[in-house]
């Protein structure tokens, strides 16, 4: 490449990037090289004493039922909220991809839920499940015989915090793959039909091997919601609840930080999250660079 | 050309019309409650069509919001129109500054601070809630509009997305611009910015929505009724403990939530579409 022009300034390029580095180091290295500190440390929650403990708070995170039912859950859930709020998109973009009559329309009304916030998301189909007072609930007990109430019953806290979550996340999913459709070659899928490959073998032959690129973007990009951005949901439908079967580990960390004054606990939660975060994205820039298959 | 039988051309529209009423039924009956009183909603099931109340219940929640809340939906909305402009712009105006600095200048430490900047695209706030808290705390900037704003304005992906644009000007222009005797920063404003407005609108679609919707970081600080954001007040309104939910003010305050991302994603999809794919891929 040709040497490329720059200009000539000396001091000037440090004041450009400034503002950004320092907010970038009070906001992201400090509190993040903070968390990794403090979990080695026990810290009595009233700013009194702190005592060195190794790796005590870990040893302690890894021997407690309730971290593992944690993590069990957040697993659970992220897979939930990817496979059916990935799969219901994928459907809806192909039809919508199917060169109809009013597919702007379409796509507009499949879009517009991402502009929703998570937490709202969670008070719409809050409301639609109050036991009390909920459309949906009423339906099902008087009319289908089902005792809702996700106050009391895991299974349905569970159901009701995924269908919230991927009701949000079916947009995201939507643009994406609809991009993707649009990028796979149509001549390819019409020589297929005419060596008499019918619908579903030109889909699973051709156009989801063409998207798997934008498939396993979202896949990463579904874990990471379901992990970690679903915490406004779980916040405001079920508190973790009942008791804590709901409780995800972004959940977790927040009620033993903010709420329970766990500092040392819920730093060394925070650094496992962090260790997470890290492993998810460097997977995904490895499989970017490997465009992964075809 | 590819069979379409009959059948076969009404079925997406068949299944895309299923997915629009599914998509839209909890917002229905969300605006159903908001015309209702608290004594219909009350009665379950709801009527499933509007009442008649919806000028007194929005009227309310607009000026002085639920009984146990303590802050009106007009305060609440400005605090969320103040906290959403403030990252947009933030976000978008340091990140054209470092990406200007990163690409047209070469420095030493230029390779450092990219990668301090892109290894911030790991870490969202969930996961380091406590110390980022303690920041804010000390800087005595809890319950302030610097502090719900200020640890969000940083931005892997907008500094990418300009870095990505900025890489494909051709050198010429700014070099032509300083023999032409104007100074970089001059470059800078009158000519490179006025370039890159199409990423700019995409980036301030993506990063109003995202600062409108923040939850946890304005949960975690503020305290004060003036302060609350839309949000935080339907979290508050839900979450009193001794009073019975006034589920017709909530149920506005949540359309009055809804509503102003959602136009701008409608009106401006296109920007939105583009800045979703690039930045994000």
């Amino acid at each position: 490449m040709a040497k490329q022009y720059e200009f000539p300034s000396k001091g000037l390029p440090y004041l450009l990037v400034l503002p950004q580095m320092v907010i970038v180091f009070m906001f992201f290295f400090w509190p993040s090289a903070q968390a990794i500190w403090q979990s080695f440390f026990l810290q009595d929650p009233f700013g009194g004493r702190v005592i060195f403990v190794g790796f005590e708070n870990y040893t302690k995170l890894f021997g407690d039922p309730d971290y593992w039912a944690s993590f069990r859950v957040s697993v659970l859930f992220a897979l939930a909220i990817t496979v059916s709020s990935m799969s219901i998109s994928l459907f809806l973009a192909i039809q919508t991809n199917k060169k109809i009559r009013f597919d702007s329309f379409y796509k507009t009304m499949m879009i517009w839920p991402y502009a929703v916030a998570t937490m709202v998301a969670g008070v719409l189909w809050l409301f639609m499940f109050n036991p009390n007072v909920g459309i949906i609930a009423w339906l099902l007990k008087y009319k289908m015989g089902v005792d809702w109430n996700h106050l009391l019953k895991a299974d349905q806290a569970f159901l009701l915090l995924t269908i919230a979550s991927s009701w949000k996340q079916i947009a995201y999913n939507f643009v994406f793959f609809l991009a993707g459709l649009q990028g796979v070659p149509l001549p390819l899928v019409e020589a297929a039909a005419m060596d008499g490959a019918g619908p579903v073998k030109r889909f699973w032959r051709i156009i989801f091997p063409m998207l798997s690129p934008t498939t396993f973007y979202l896949l990463v990009m579904n874990l990471v919601y379901g992990f970690f951005e679903t915490f406004p949901i779980v916040h405001q439908v079920t508190a973790g609840g009942p008791g804590k079967a709901t409780q995800i580990l972004v959940y977790k960390v927040w009620r033993d930080g903010v709420i329970n004054l766990d500092l040392g606990g819920s730093s060394a939660q925070s650094v496992i999250l962090m260790i997470m975060v890290i492993g998810l994205t460097v997977v995904q820039f490895r499989f970017i660079e490997r465009k992964v298959t075809y | 050309m590819i069979e379409q039988r009959k059948s076969a051309r009404a079925f997406p529209h068949i299944i895309l019309w299923l997915a629009i009423l599914i998509i839209l039924f909890p917002i229905y009956f969300v605006f159903v409650a908001s015309t209702r009183t608290s004594a219909e909603i009350l009665s379950a099931p709801m009527p499933i069509y509007p009442g008649t109340h919806l000028i007194e219940n929005y009227g309310r929640a607009l000026s002085e919001g639920a009984k146990n809340l303590g802050a009106s939906a007009m305060t609440m909305m400005k605090n969320s129109f103040i906290m959403a402009m403030g990252i947009a712009v933030g976000k978008i105006t340091i990140s054209l500054l470092a990406a200007f600095a990163i690409v047209f200048f070469n420095f030493p430490g230029r390779k450092f601070c990219f990668w301090a900047i892109f290894i911030t695209l790991m870490l969202p706030v969930e996961v380091r809630i406590m110390p980022t808290y303690k920041v804010i705390s000390d800087l005595g900037m809890l319950n302030s509009y610097t502090g719900l704003i200020l640890p969000m304005i940083v931005s892997a992906t907008a500094v990418f997305l300009f870095r990505q644009f900025f890489m494909a000007v051709p050198r010429e222009i700014a070099e032509a611009s300083q023999i032409d005797g104007a100074s970089s920063m001059q470059f800078f404003r009158s000519i490179l910015v006025p370039m890159t407005r199409t990423p700019i609108a995409a980036m301030f679609v993506i990063q109003f929505i995202y600062g409108w919707n923040q939850y946890l970081w304005p949960l975690l600080i503020t305290t004060k009724q003036e302060y609350y954001t839309l949000l935080i007040g339907i979290n508050r309104m839900l979450s009193g403990a001794d009073v019975v939910i006034e589920w017709q003010i909530v149920m506005a305050t949540v359309l009055l939530a809804l509503i102003p991302p959602v136009i701008v994603v409608v009106v401006m999809q296109k920007q939105f579409i583009a800045g979703m794919t690039d930045t994000e891929k």
